[in-house]
This record gives C-alpha cells, structure tokens and sequence, in this order.
C-alpha cells in the first residue's frame, strides 16, 4: 500500500495528551504517526514504539575506518621514506599509536554527524508542512497520515485526547 | 527556574540577541583596534623576519608558543562542561555549556594561529599535513610537533562539529522568530529543523556519542601538547608528569576562563534566572579541584628536582625560583595554586566581585605558568656557555594582545548573534506541561 501524502495534524498543550493521542491512534491501528516537540522526551519514543538510532553503528564504522587510516598512513608512509631517525626503527607503533587514536576520534565523529543527518533527512530545505513554529516552543504536535476516508475518525481520537486544534496537511 | 515555562524561556534567552546598544558598538570597535594592531605586528613578522621578536639562542619557542599552549588550554573546560560533565548527567551544566563550549571554538581558534605564526613563513603550513609529494618525503610521525598537528586539528573539527550539532535545535527556534538576512542565516544553521521524533532521536544519540569521543580526545590533546616538550631532554620538561599536568592546568584555566565571561554575560543580559549563583558556586568548586592537583604538580616537580640528584636538572630549578624570571614564577605558585584555596570559604565562591578577581588572577597565573615552563627551560639549557635570556619585544607583546582581542572579536560575535544559554536544554530541564499535574508550558 502506497504511503498516504495527505494527513492530519493534531497540536497538544501537555504531553500526556500527546502520549495518550500516540496510544489510542495506535490502539486504532494508525501506525503512521510523527511526534514534533520542543524538547526530546523518552516517554514519546515509547509510545511510537520506535527502534534505536543507528547511528551507533556510523560511530563503530567511522572509528574503525580511523584507526585503520591510522595505521595505514602512519606504517605506509615510514616504510616509503625508510629514513632512520633518532635510532628508533622504521614502524614505531608507540608514537603511531597517537595518530591512530586521534584519527579513530576524528573519523568516529565524522561519520557520527553524517549518520544523524542521514537518518535524520538533514538537511532539509523545506520544513514538511506538518511543521508549526509553535512546535519548537511550546506545543506537541502529532502528525497522523491518513486516507481522507479515515479523517473523521482520525479527528475524534485527536480530540478525545484534548488536541487544542486539528487541521489537515498535504494534498 | 522550575517555575519558568517554554515560551518564556525563549523570551528570556532570546532577549539577549536584540540589537545591541552603543555600549556594545564601543567594545567591539575597540576590541577591533587591538586587533588590528595584532593583525599589524604580525604582518611585520612576516615581512621582516622572526629577527623581530625577542628569540634568542637557545631561547627559540618564546611567547608564541607560550600562547598556543595558554589557548589550547583555555578550550579544555568548554569540553569539560559540555561532554564530561554531559556524560555524567550533571544537570546544572545546561546553563554554562553553550558559552563554554564557544569559548573552546574561540581558543582554538586561536591556538591554531600561532604554530603558523610562528613558522614564519606561514604560507607553508601544509608542510605540516602528510601529502604525497614529488621528492617521496613524508612527515615524520615519531616527531610530537606531528601529533600535535593531529591532536590539535582533530579537536577543532570535533568541538566544531559538536558546537553547531548542539545549536541546531536552538537556531530551529531563531529561525521562526526573525525575518530578513537574520531568517536566512538561522535556517541555514538549522537545517530545517522542526523537531520530529525522528529528529530527535537520532540527534541524541550523535550527541551522546560526540560527547563520548569528545571525552577522551580531551585529554589527549593537552597531553600530546604537553609530549612537546616532555618528549625533548631539556633539564625542566623531561618529564613523566607533564600529561596530567597540562591537562589539569587547562581546565584550571579553562573554568576560570568561562567564569570570567560569564559574570559579565549574566549582568548585561539579565540572565540570573538561568545563570545563577550555584552555577558559578559549581564552576568555583571545580577550581578548587583542579587547583590543588597543580598546586601538586608544582610541589612533586620540586621534589623530582631535588631527589633526582642530578645537576642541570636541580640548577633549572634553582634559576627559576630565583633569576630572571622568578616574577612570572611566583606569580603562577601564588594566583594558579594559592588564590584559588580561598574557594574553600562559602562567602568568597558565592561573592560575584572575588569571584571575578579570582578567576582573572588565575587567567594571568595560567599564562605565567606556560611562559615559565617554555622559557625558563629553554634560556638555561645544557651549559652555562649557551644560555641565553629571552626579552620579548613590542611585537612580541603585540601579537599576543592581538590574539586576545582576536577571541573577544569571536566571542563578542556570538553574544549577539547565537543563543548563549541552551533554550532545549533548559527546557528539558523543566518539568514537562502535564494535564495530570496542571503545569503549564
């Protein structure tokens, strides 16, 4: 089934009508559901029942990557040059050591912000039109897609749950 | 604060981004002058030569070098505030970070310049980088002058990074509240931000982990700084204790660096609801901390001196105590390990004015001690038959003065334009509106 594009938007005053709004759309069966809030709070991701961030997995990747480059660049380019200095042999792991771990932490953060941004959709140009002003303030926002058959329904658990206002985005 | 709601939180903090007033336009201009005086005796470095600084053999790493190391570790309690303390959930943190953190962008900002300063020939910087080249040559990775290139580079781009991920969701509420060149600024920083769940969770958990690599890279970087001279043999800096010294003398002048800005951060821009006196009471406390671990270091450096029984070792340390630059040596005992233990009295860390005058004592002190370490060490090296005694010339002072109106330059910009307290994480500091419980946002 395509995904919905038109939907409805629902604003809360408190967050405990937005969780309540988040449970009794997914007792409905509405799953296509977007929180926005002023502030992150765990008890919405519990409500929407979503996974964790992958992008602990970016930061394993990316300081990986670094430390290889790390040992790679740093073991490489001694044995290109070959030059002794200071008696100390050619691959000194000691000092390289330095290197790697300052470019594991490079690479790690890296790859940290371009897994947020990926999963994330950053950057966007334009704010999805769900997207109010008074989201970043001091309203909780519920963003429910939905066929336009569904509205009516959709528009009675939102308010049952004390929505201040409701109105409809998309086409 | 618990008593504050959302929307009033964004009033409070985004007042203080108003247009400012004439008194603002006086410092800035001012600050620009010194600058430019800056920008001019170095311009002269260049054109004339290192001649023109006070170097003399064996005295070739004078006041340059004494500021890298002095800026370097002025970034350190940014990082601190912002990632350590972040990590360890420490809740009043959400009001200082944000100015500590720019003050860790602005340090290095200006640490960086003065390893290229001091080149010379600055335009070669990236002989520094490793590149392949047509004569095969790349750089020496053994050398600590390489590591630091590194440390150093990898720090800025890391609390770069780590400061613009932390504005993100701030400049989103910016942005919805100006028009013109301003709007489009904020909504470019913001990135079409509008705080989705999606958003949301994955921005906390790249925030986690940032703070989680920022961490340990803290306290690399002061290490591999300090390797820049323990790593050598001269009598004073050939020594095991010099990480842990460094970095603990960062973030003593780091935090009294932070809490030199925000006093007047907090006056002019009416912030006492936010920043309040518990807040620098904090920050006063771990100045007693850091503190005592370098009034230590400075007592164990003494004692290895004397118990190591060996000649050059012990006369650097006489040389110091007592010659040429016994002033800036005292001065750092007394303002970096003994001004800071009238913190232990209640009444002098809960005092705004000695509050004030102690963490700009303990600034002097930690630049005294840098200028201590890398002069004294060098003008007394080896044999009496090749000392030498560094006098710094107006270019020297110059240049120094530049680079502390090159920070104020910075952080005066970002006292207008960024929020300089975090409106998210003060939010999320404040009990969220319930209708159970009746609050209100």
């Amino acid at each position: 089934m395509a995904r919905p594009s038109a939907g409805l938007v629902g604003s809360f005053r408190h967050l405990d009508s937005l969780l309540e709004a988040i449970n009794r759309l997914r007792q409905a069966g509405y799953r296509d559901l977007q929180a926005l809030s002023p502030v992150p709070h765990h008890a919405i991701d519990e409500a929407l029942k979503k996974p964790p961030s992958p992008v602990r997995v970016f930061t394993l990747i990316g300081c990986l990557l670094g430390a290889a480059t790390g040992f790679t660049l740093t073991i490489g380019t001694s044995l290109h040059v070959s030059l002794i200095t200071g008696g100390k042999p050619i691959v000194s792991i000691p000092p390289f050591l330095i290197i790697v771990f300052e470019l594991t932490i490079l690479f790690g953060g890296l790859l940290t912000l371009g897994g947020m941004l990926l999963n994330a959709r950053l950057p966007l140009i334009h704010t999805v039109p769900a997207y109010d002003p008074r989201f970043s303030e001091d309203r909780f926002g519920l963003w429910v897609r939905c066929e336009a058959k569904d509205f009516d329904t959709v528009t009675r658990l939102l308010e049952s749950a004390d929505a201040e206002e409701v109105h409809r985005v998309g086409e | 604060m618990s008593n504050l709601t959302y929307s009033q939180v964004d009033r409070d903090i985004l007042q203080a981004m108003k247009a400012p007033g004439w008194r603002y336009y006086v410092v800035f201009f001012a600050n620009l002058l010194v600058l430019l005086w800056g920008i001019f005796a170095w311009q002269y470095t260049v054109q004339r030569g290192l001649g023109v600084w006070g170097l003399t053999h064996p005295v070739m790493w004078a006041m340059d070098i004494t500021n890298f190391v002095f800026w370097v570790g002025i970034a350190h309690s940014g990082t601190l505030i912002s990632a350590i303390l972040y990590l360890f959930r420490v809740r009043w943190r959400a009001s200082v970070y944000r100015t500590a953190e720019a003050v860790t962008v602005f340090a290095l900002l200006t640490a960086g310049l003065f390893p290229l300063i001091h080149l010379g020939r600055p335009w070669f910087f990236y002989w520094l980088l490793p590149y392949p080249q047509v004569g095969g040559l790349w750089v020496n990775f053994r050398s600590p002058l390489i590591w630091d290139v590194f440390a150093v580079m990898t720090y800025m781009i890391i609390s770069v990074l780590f400061f613009f991920t932390g504005l993100v969701p701030d400049v989103a509420v910016v942005r919805n509240r100006t028009t013109g060149w301003r709007h489009h600024l904020y909504a470019f920083l913001a990135q079409g931000w509008q705080g989705t769940d999606r958003q949301w969770r994955h921005y906390k958990a790249a925030y986690l982990f940032l703070a989680a690599l920022a961490t340990p890279l803290v306290v690399s970087v002061h290490s591999v700084v300090s390797w820049d001279f323990a790593q050598s043999i001269v009598a004073g800096w050939h020594s095991t204790i010099f990480a842990p010294y460094f970095v603990a003398g960062a973030i003593h002048s780091g935090l009294a660096m932070v809490i030199t800005l925000l006093i007047p951060l907090r006056r002019i821009f009416r912030l006492d609801t936010y920043l309040t006196q518990t807040h620098l009471e904090n920050l006063a406390k771990l100045i007693i901390l850091t503190g005592l671990i370098v009034g230590y270091a400075y007592v164990v450096e003494t004692y290895i001196a004397w118990y190591s029984n060996n000649v050059p070792e012990w006369q650097r340390f006489v040389y110091q105590v007592t010659g040429e630059y016994a002033v800036p040596f005292w001065i750092m005992i007394l303002f970096n390990s003994l001004v800071p233990l009238l913190f232990f009295v209640k009444r002098i860390r809960t005092s705004t004015p000695w509050l004030l005058g102690i963490s700009i004592l303990i600034n002097i002190g930690m630049w005294c001690e840098r200028f201590v370490i890398i002069v004294t060490g060098l003008a007394h090296e080896y044999d009496p038959y090749s000392w030498g005694l560094f006098i710094p010339t107006w270019v020297d002072i110059s240049i120094t003065l530049g680079a502390f109106a090159w920070f104020f330059f910075w952080f005066l910009l970002f006292a207008k334009l960024l929020p300089v307290i975090s409106i998210v994480e003060v939010k999320e500091e404040l009990p969220p509106p319930m209708k159970s419980t009746g609050s209100e946002a």
